[in-house]
């Protein structure tokens, strides 16, 4: 993890699993040197200006769509909302069209949202610029993992070593897969607290450690991490109740009161209230909950910034080129950046 | 519909040529049901094996030169889907049968799940008779087991077995059937016919919206998995209702390891059963899932390393009987969705020879006799398919393969000659080929070229 050398440059972001941990870092570095555009009176710089960023959203997602969408304005990327919703022929346009018509409009990037497992990967095949992946199916979230090692490392520095409690629903999970990835990545320990029926097959093979009594886990953890547990887990045996689950692996102010004083308790909502984690704990000073948002557009920007602008700068090896340009020089071009998407 | 005739060979579909005196000479023939391994030749006239010997003096034959090369019987395949009625945008029998003759095989078992599905003889006698126009291969209809492959009510079997169809092999395949008392009478009934009962062997509770094996690339790919013991279970209770009523059972597709172990067991124990492998999991494992790639979405599932070994040995030792393609063409509209989406299948029949060989025989597994009986007279025993699958004697039809055990190619689904596309083996590298094709003494595959469909052009637009 030497600083000197020039990570591998980023081609698309599918999979955390496609990332090595020089990478993540050079991310989560570029975020922070933009996270400072949002505290400027016009949090707009020109780095992206000129280039065409699709949201394909063929599922609903208000959060990660508008995170996006800020990320890619504060850029000044143009954007195209595209929305696809249920794309398989028997619905209307099959993904190859859709990926198809959004070669011949010539997108720069495109940011994929997909209810399907897979999908970024196979609209792979048909587009030949970038793509990011908003979420897949159960697959993965990678910008979601990403920002939550942000969160993370903001709170505790490095990483290595550090323990994660990631309790909840991990087998319908797609921020599970990309957040025990990330994690290992980055030399954390990982524990998956959950109900036996929650866990994916074979998680013997995942490299992290499964218990099922959170009570006896809270006291180790630096991060307590929370997975949304959906009302609809009832109705296929997979847990008996809510009543049962929130009982059993909920977390409350009592649960919290076994944490380390310094840990910190995320969730990538939306969160289910009274289930998963109950009010006061969602509203304490240990939740960096919000944070966790809006750490997810500077790291999204940042992901936007290394797709679109990086692999071109390293290209030409030009390690000084700037994502974040002096406030000055960039609110004129903005202000035109603003006018293009009018 | 007449893209099955376009892309025949018009050379091949000169109407002397392979109706003369044939000599197949310097071949080495592998015919199971004969026990024979050796260097014979075979004479071919007026449809029939004329004679068969060493040194065969060639008189007014044409000579078709065998140095090389196996001579064997035409392969049989016990589960096709022909796609016709109902489906002919993804495949038709004058293309699948096309397909079959590619591959080397004479004689296909068209599965039931048509539409409408094969579960009358009317519709039975159809699929037949197309078979028999076209004249590319022999088709022998699979009956549906429950009227509409609903699970519910049997299907007039009787009638179907005396059809001119000849039906004696019913299988809802595609969809089990669920309700055990519905499938033990099945079993009952069809044991008034000496039928066959074929369970697509999936108990559906346990595979609620599964996507691929249950395991541990399931497990990161975000996909819901059909787990082994799905199909075990259903294999279980179908043998131990089988063996209850004395039925003759068999198990299609075999897919996993501990399926082997209970078809081994009830074999042992003299239970009325057999049992096939395809060419798809007897070589390709889940991993390969990994690139999302919806042509290899199949039901049952590709399944472990683990499980692939498990069926190798089991079709070497015999407790698989036979090799069959489950040949199941989807139109590239249909298939190529979100894998979620994307229906399951994948071709089979013009590359099942050249898996077998390059997976099994060139590794040393199967000699090269047992792999050709595991295409010939395994899939001829399960069922009746008339003169097909051997021996090769005098007097007997002439529905023979002769096959190059050496010829590598590169499988391109572009140029296969069925009409869709989903072959897992594109880009490939295999070895083994079919290089003749002859039914009943013609050619419908010569020099690698398949022949035109017999049946006239406004006849296939029916």
């Amino acid at each position: 993890m030497s600083t000197a050398t020039t990570p591998r440059p980023l081609t698309d972001l599918l999979s955390i699993e496609d990332l090595d941990a020089e990478q993540v870092t050079a991310i989560l570095d570029t975020a922070e040197r933009l996270a400072e555009i949002a505290a400027r009176p016009i949090k707009k710089v020109p780095t992206l200006r000129g280039r065409t960023v699709c949201n394909l959203f063929m599922e609903d997602s208000t959060r990660t769509r508008i995170s996006f969408d800020i990320a890619a304005k504060r850029l000044s990327a143009d954007v195209i909302n595209f929305s696809a919703k249920g794309s398989s022929v028997s619905k209307g346009e099959s993904l190859k069209d859709t990926a198809l018509t959004l070669k011949a409009l010539g997108v720069d990037a495109v940011v994929v949202r997909s209810s399907s497992s897979g999908a970024p990967v196979q609209l792979k095949r048909y587009l030949d610029v970038p793509i990011l992946n908003a979420g897949d199916g159960w697959h993965q979230h990678p910008t979601q993992a990403l920002l939550d090692l942000y969160t993370m490392r903001t709170h505790l520095g490095d990483l290595a070593g550090r323990q994660v409690g990631i309790v909840g629903d991990v087998l319908h999970s797609r921020v599970a897969r990309s957040e025990v990835q990330a994690l290992q990545l980055m030399g954390a320990e990982v524990v998956l607290v959950a109900p036996p029926t929650l866990l994916p097959p074979r998680i013997d093979s995942w490299g992290v450690r499964v218990a099922h009594d959170v009570d006896e886990i809270l006291p180790h953890l630096d991060v307590l991490y929370l997975l949304r547990v959906q009302r609809e887990r009832m109705h296929r045996a997979f847990v008996p109740s809510m009543r049962e689950y929130a009982r059993t692996w909920g977390i409350d102010s009592s649960r919290l009161a076994r944490l380390k004083p310094e840990a910190i308790v995320m969730h990538p909502g939306p969160m289910n209230r009274g289930i998963e984690i109950s009010g006061d704990v969602a509203d304490s000073d240990r939740a960096v909950i919000t944070e966790q948002v809006a750490n997810g557009t500077a790291v999204r920007m940042a992901c936007l910034y290394l797709l679109l602008a990086g692999a071109a700068a390293s290209a030409e090896n030009d390690d000084d080129r700037d994502p974040a340009p002096a406030p000055a020089a960039a609110s004129d071009q903005a202000r035109d950046g603003a006018e293009v998407e009018q | 519909m007449s893209d099955g005739v376009r892309m025949h060979d018009e050379r091949a579909a000169e109407p002397l040529r392979g109706q003369g005196e044939l000599l197949l000479a310097g071949g080495r023939m592998l015919d199971p049901a004969s026990g024979t391994d050796q260097h014979l030749d075979v004479r071919v006239r007026d449809g029939l094996v004329a004679e068969v010997g060493s040194d065969l003096a060639a008189g007014d034959a044409e000579v078709v030169d065998c140095a090389g090369l196996w001579v064997t019987p035409g392969l049989v395949d016990l589960h096709t889907h022909l796609r016709e009625p109902g489906f002919e945008h993804a495949e038709d029998v004058a293309s699948g049968s096309a397909a079959g003759a590619a591959g080397g095989y004479t004689a296909l078992c068209a599965m039931a799940n048509t539409d409408p599905v094969t579960d009358t003889a009317a519709i039975a006698e159809l699929v037949a008779r197309r078979g028999r126009e076209h004249a590319l291969a022999d088709v022998f209809p699979v009956g549906a087991i429950t009227k509409g492959l609903r699970g519910e009510e049997l299907t007039e079997m009787g009638e179907m077995r005396r059809s001119t169809a000849r039906v004696d092999f019913f299988s809802d395949d595609g969809i089990p059937v669920a309700d055990a008392l519905v499938f033990r009478r099945a079993l009952q009934y069809a044991t008034a016919f000496d039928a066959v009962i074929c369970n697509h062997s999936e108990d559906p509770d346990l595979t609620a919206g599964a996507q691929m094996n249950e395991g541990e690339v399931a497990s990161v790919l975000g996909l819901p998995g059909w787990p082994h013991e799905a199909e075990e279970v259903m294999i279980a209770r179908d043998l131990i209702l089988a063996a209850g009523v004395g039925a003759r059972l068999h198990v299609p597709h075999v897919s996993t390891a501990g399926s082997v172990e209970i078809i081994r067991a009830a074999k042992a124990k003299g239970v009325r059963v057999s049992a096939e492998a395809t060419p798809h999991h007897l070589s390709l494992d889940d991993e390969l899932v990994r690139s999302y790639d919806p042509v290899l979405k199949v039901n049952p599932p590709l399944r472990t390393e683990a499980d692939v070994h498990a069926l190798r040995a089991a079709l070497a030792d015999g407790t698989i009987d036979c090799v069959a393609t489950d040949h199941a063409p989807h139109a590239a509209e249909t298939k190529d969705q979100e894998w979620e989406h994307a229906p399951c299948g994948m071709l089979g029949l013009e590359t099942a020879f050249a898996v077998v060989n390059t997976e099994l025989v060139a590794s040393g597994l199967l000699d090269p006799l047992t792999a050709i009986a595991r295409m010939t007279t395994g899939p001829a025993a399960v069922r009746d398919v008339g003169a097909h699958g051997g021996p090769i004697e005098a007097g007997r039809p002439a529905n023979l393969a002769v096959l190059d055990p050496q010829a590598t190619w590169t499988v391109d689904a572009d140029r296969l000659h069925s009409r869709s596309r989903n072959s897992p083996f594109h880009g490939r590298e295999l070895t083994g080929r079919a290089v003749h094709t002859l039914l009943r003494g013609r050619f419908t595959l010569r020099d690698g070229q398949v022949a035109a469909s017999a049946a006239q052009p406004q006849e296939e637009t029916l």
